[in-house]
């Protein structure tokens, strides 16, 4: 079974009319999302490029949801990078299915049998659960498609090598998940996996968290393949995803190099000054496009993360293929949310 | 003990429950004792109980105890 299955075109020809029915319903149920777009003028839809879109910072600043309140069952938050909290609401039905197509996704790549996990982190993440950090949101929303659940990191944050031994001793002869936030796996499994010959060759990793701490080590994503691939992790399936579309990932493919988009959703490339949308091979700001979101409008969003299609139909899975670059430098982006903030005025 | 019964003492063991309680009306989410993480503990728990090993989609759709039970007829489990 494969999410990743639909070529642009039959992309664009499924997605757009339940798009453009999303943006109806959006505007029906969620005022401030309607005078956004009442305010900057709603183009008429032809191409996925045409959507509306909001800046995905807007979720720290307004409630955007589409259901009444009585009907929110889970607020989900962020933290960002200057302590504002984005707020994500969402209903039984998008609690239901974000699970669920999450596990669709993850299931292309690691089947539908739970595998043993390797958890590159600490079970102190999980403390107090009441309030998980979004770290711990992550790791315990991944958990799901493990068991047997090994932390490779003791309270304190230290590798604990014979917890990762014992789990090899138990499960390394078979297919086994690993996960982690990136620069986790490189610090504490990789760097423990070559000085102690660890066999990591049955493993699948799963990693994301973004590229800034390694590549502040000069590390690149194709150098983390590499030099995992030299432990025999070969199996290795970066993504890409946030908590303001929940459910939606970005996944890597097996060859590397890309990130792909499920079914059920797309991305499109813009030049941060005009806004036009980019063609392969152009760097710009990223949007994501997904169908899931019904409970809020975060549909058609607007990243401040920069990136940069590499093909279409000419990859491991079908669509558009694309990276993350990294994050936009928060001057340029201040431009767009401003606008935005005068048409909420 | 019958597999109801075991089933019931499987959920309350995992959720942290007293022996008298019911558990056969319990929903996923609605009880404040099964949250996200408890709902590893318990699939953990019925996995042990009953010597099986539940797939991926099957942990997903667990959102109560009758699903519960539902799910475990898949593994030749019959809870009645």
């Amino acid at each position: 079974m494969s999410v990743f299955t639909l070529s642009q075109s039959d992309r664009e020809k499924q997605l757009l009319p339940q798009l453009v029915d999303l943006v109806a319903h959006h505007r029906r149920h969620c005022a401030p999302y309607d005078r956004i777009l009442a305010a900057s003028g709603v183009p008429s839809i032809s191409e996925m490029s045409d959507l509306p879109w909001l800046p995905v910072r807007l979720f720290k600043t307004l409630e955007l949801k589409s259901i009444p309140d009585d009907e929110v069952f889970k607020v989900l938050t962020s933290s960002g990078t200057t302590g504002e909290v984005s707020r994500i609401y969402l209903d039984k039905a998008a609690a239901a299915t974000q699970t669920r197509q999450l596990g669709a996704t993850l299931q292309t790549v690691l089947g539908p049998r739970r595998l043993p996990m390797l958890i590159v982190d600490t079970k102190s993440i999980l403390k107090d659960r009441r309030s998980f950090s979004a770290r711990g949101a992550g790791v315990l929303g991944m958990a799901t498609f493990g068991r047997d659940h090994v932390w490779a990191l003791d309270d304190d944050g230290a590798v604990d090598l014979d917890g990762i031994r014992g789990f090899l001793a138990k499960h390394g002869d078979q297919p086994f998940l690993i996960f982690g936030f990136t620069y986790l796996v490189w610090l504490h499994l990789y760097e423990i996996a070559r000085e102690h010959g660890l066999d990591l060759g049955n493993g699948i990793l799963i990693h994301s968290g973004g590229w800034k701490k390694l590549v502040d080590q000069a590390v690149s994503p194709e150098e983390f393949r590499n030099r995992l691939a030299a432990v025999g992790l070969t199996r290795i399936h970066n993504f890409y995803g946030m908590v303001e579309q929940i459910g939606t990932i970005f996944l890597e493919g097996p060859a590397g190099g890309s990130l792909y988009c499920p079914d059920f959703a797309d991305v499109v490339v813009r030049d941060p000054e005009t806004w036009a949308e980019l063609p392969p091979g152009k760097p710009g700001l990223l949007e994501v496009v997904s169908t899931l979101p019904t409970s809020y409008p975060g549909h058609v969003l607007l990243t401040e993360d920069l990136g940069v299609v590499h093909g279409v139909d000419d990859g491991d899975w079908p669509g558009k293929r694309f990276s993350v670059l990294g994050r936009l430098p928060r001057a340029e982006a201040r431009g767009c949310s401003d606008t935005y903030r005068s048409a909420e005025a | 003990m019958t597999e109801l019964q075991r089933l019931r003492e499987a959920f309350r063991t995992a959720l942290d429950l007293p022996a008298d309680e019911p558990v056969d009306d319990l929903r996923y989410q609605d009880h404040e004792k099964w949250d996200s993480l408890a709902h590893m503990s318990l699939v953990a728990a019925i996995e042990d109980e009953f010597s099986v090993m539940i797939d991926t989609d099957d942990v997903i759709n667990m959102s109560s105890f009758a699903e519960a039970a539902r799910i475990l007829g898949k593994y030749g489990v019959d809870v009645k």
